[in-house]
């Protein structure tokens, strides 16, 4: 009993990093079909960014975290103008090229810029503490990822689906000629959301910062879960991808428990078993 | 080719006589092999930051000879690249000695290359023992795992501690370390009661120390990569409690100091058994520090610092008493005597790894610079490589 209280508190726990460090992913890569490999190369310069404001300036968690979540913005922007406006337009191939040499220059010039060793963000005690579920403990950091990760869905799904910004997208990404003709102004648009793919990128740079430390090479070691959890989810559904980064974290979680030595085994094996079946994912649409 | 090198330096040495002394010595070269970019780039860093200190120390000649050092960028683990890496430093540059060597495979790759070429090659960090047994060739001033494992195993047993989980990254070091702990311990009379390895790609360490917290042994026992690994595993070990549960951590190499800062106030009280801590009080060791510091201000000091500054002492060693004679050079310095930063250390004749002291050491910050550092409790062994019979 304690066993299966055990995995579904870890894995939910580890499951909702999962989507906070991917939704950013689902953004840019589900909503806008742009195969954004440099995702995290923009949760490292957030979790960088709060590195450095709390560790050099010696700013609080508080003020740390959004400055640099603002800081990562403001990166992105002239990124977007500059650079990803073109790659909108590249084959599938081309833009796997293109933001995978972007994600080299982002971990080179964190590396020149901070070294290649750890860049820890210090938690506020708030955080640090323990809360006690009665049967174990759980820290409040991952207590307070969970709640986060469950505003960012109603957030989003909030903005996608109920706001004019969400209709709009949505008719921009679906056509954009159609939607530039009927007076949308569809540049504006894929600007602000690439913004907030890249602001939800520093945003699980950050809070995930815990459990995926943030290094230079944040990007290339974590990718391949990032793609997971979108692949698995399904292109283009941010619920898709919230199911699966939770359906994941916890099978990972309880591999992990019943058979650690073989759990990286058993955890692909379930992808592998998964895309096999439903190849566009769990909500992917045709 | 040997051979006529051999013979150019009998007729140059001949020459030499003749026209007296006075003329240019000549330069033997030392080709070092280690990662100078990508994620392991510090290796490389700071081998060459130890070898600018030691030279800087000692001047650029050994003897009668120069001594110029030639660095090359293996990346990361890669043996195949080593292998070539090594074969052009001992064709087109010609080098007289190889160095280096941050991993195990990219030491093992040379092995072959060096017994044909007679090269004494000097190992500054890859620790599985049959690394030495690969080529008579190999000289190690690192350390093996089984060397700080089973001091570990066998310190913890004297303080009273009987029951241990183990729980180590599940690669090459990680279960030579849960070999050679388990080994140990159980010899002693203690009982490992479980031994988890989790794959090296684990991000969440929450179910492991779950699980070990659930079989509440007296301690536990990791082994882990250095970077990420160490940094979480160590976070969850606080979060969940079980130093509060009285579950002791024992490790290695785990609070090393290019990440300890990282780690934070979570590190304190943590405790290792380990062969150098930048913070071991020694005059030599202050000096060590102060001069690379000197060149390199920001510079990081750890074991890999050492094990170059070591091994450069061995190639002065060795070039003083034989020059390019690779042999006699390393039949020169085997059981071979001296004062390191880190203590004192012998050249084991049998195993070629050096002998030296473990430490037990307990994370502290010091209240001077308000840094952590690796407080050194004690020499708990004096051991060689205890894994070289296994």
């Amino acid at each position: 009993m304690d066993l299966l209280l055990n995995i579904a508190v870890d894995g939910i726990a580890y499951g909702m990093i999962l989507f906070m460090i991917a939704v950013g992913l689902s953004v840019t890569m589900g909503l806008m079909r742009v195969v954004n490999l440099a995702h995290g190369g923009f949760a490292l310069i957030g979790g960088a960014l709060a590195h450095w404001l709390g560790a050099e300036l010696g700013l609080g968690f508080w003020l740390a975290a959004p400055l640099a979540i603002a800081g990562t913005v403001l990166i992105a922007l002239p990124l977007e103008r500059v650079l990803y406006r073109r790659i909108y337009g590249f084959g599938e191939l081309q833009q796997v090229l293109a933001t995978i040499g972007l994600t080299f220059l982002m971990i080179a010039s964190v590396n020149y810029l901070l070294g290649s060793t750890l860049l820890p963000i210090e938690l506020p005690p708030a955080l640090r503490q323990t809360v006690d579920l009665g049967f174990r403990q759980l820290t409040a950091h991952r207590a307070a990822v969970i709640v986060v990760g469950l505003v960012v869905i109603a957030g989003l799904w909030g903005l996608l689906d109920r706001t004019r910004f969400g209709i709009r997208l949505r008719a921009a990404v679906d056509n954009r000629d159609t939607a530039s003709a009927i007076g949308i102004n569809t540049s504006s648009i894929y600007m602000l959301t690439f913004a907030l793919g890249a602001g939800l990128a520093a945003l699980g740079g950050i809070l995930g910062a815990e459990l995926l430390p943030i290094d230079a090479y944040y990007p290339l070691r974590y990718m391949v879960l990032f793609l997971i959890v979108v692949a698995i989810g399904g292109m283009g559904s941010i619920l898709g991808s919230f199911v699966a980064a939770l359906a994941i974290g916890v099978i990972e979680t309880a591999s992990r428990y019943l058979v650690p030595d073989l759990a990286t085994i058993v955890f692909f094996g379930f992808v592998i078993l998964f895309l096999a079946v439903r190849p566009r994912g769990l909500m992917g649409s045709a | 080719m040997n051979t006529t090198r051999k013979t150019a330096g009998a007729i140059g040495l001949a020459l030499g006589l003749f026209a007296a002394s006075g003329a240019a010595a000549d330069t033997i070269k030392v080709g070092v092999i280690a990662p100078f970019s990508g994620p392991f780039a510090q290796y490389g860093i700071q081998y060459q930051q130890a070898i600018e200190t030691y030279v800087a120390q000692n001047g650029a000649s050994a003897g009668e000879h120069e001594i110029e050092f030639i660095y090359k960028d293996v990346g990361g683990v890669n043996p195949d690249q080593s292998r070539s890496l090594a074969q052009e430093l001992l064709i087109r540059e010609q080098v007289d000695y190889l160095a280096g060597f941050t991993f195990t495979p990219n030491a093992l790759a040379v092995g072959p290359i060096i017994t044909q070429s007679e090269t004494p090659t000097v190992i500054f960090n890859a620790a599985t023992s049959v690394i030495n047994k690969e080529s008579p060739f190999f000289l190690r001033t690192s350390y093996t795992l089984w060397q700080v494992s089973a001091p570990m195993a066998e310190w913890a047993y004297d303080q009273g501690l009987r029951t241990v989980v183990t729980t180590v990254s599940d690669y090459g070091p990680g279960i030579d370390a849960e070999v050679s702990f388990k080994a140990a311990f159980e010899a002693k009379g203690g009982e490992v009661v479980d031994t988890i390895r989790m794959p090296l790609s684990t991000t969440d360490f929450t179910p492991v120390i779950q699980s070990v917290k659930d079989q509440a042994p007296d301690a536990v026992f990791a082994f882990l990569p250095g970077g990420p690994p160490t940094f979480t595993y160590t976070k969850t070990y606080n979060e969940n409690g079980l130093r509060d549960a009285g579950i002791m951590f024992l490790g290695t190499a785990e609070t090393e100091e290019s990440n300890l800062q990282g780690l934070g106030d979570m590190a304190i009280g943590l405790t290792t058994a380990y062969h150098y801590s930048a913070a071991h009080d020694s005059d030599l060791n202050r000096e060590f520090q102060a001069k690379l510091h000197e060149l390199h201000p920001d510079g990081i000091i750890n074991w890999a610092s050492v094990g170059a500054y070591d091994g450069v002492h061995l190639i002065y060693e060795m070039v003083k008493a034989a020059g390019s004679d690779g042999p006699a050079a390393v039949e020169a310095v085997l059981g071979m005597e001296w004062e390191s930063p880190r203590g004192a250390l012998t050249m084991d004749p049998e195993t070629r790894t050096v002998i030296q002291n473990v430490y037990i050491r307990e994370v502290e910050r010091n209240a001077e610079t308000g840094l952590l550092e690796n407080a050194e409790k004690g020499v708990i062994a004096t051991v060689g490589d205890l894994g070289w019979d296994q």
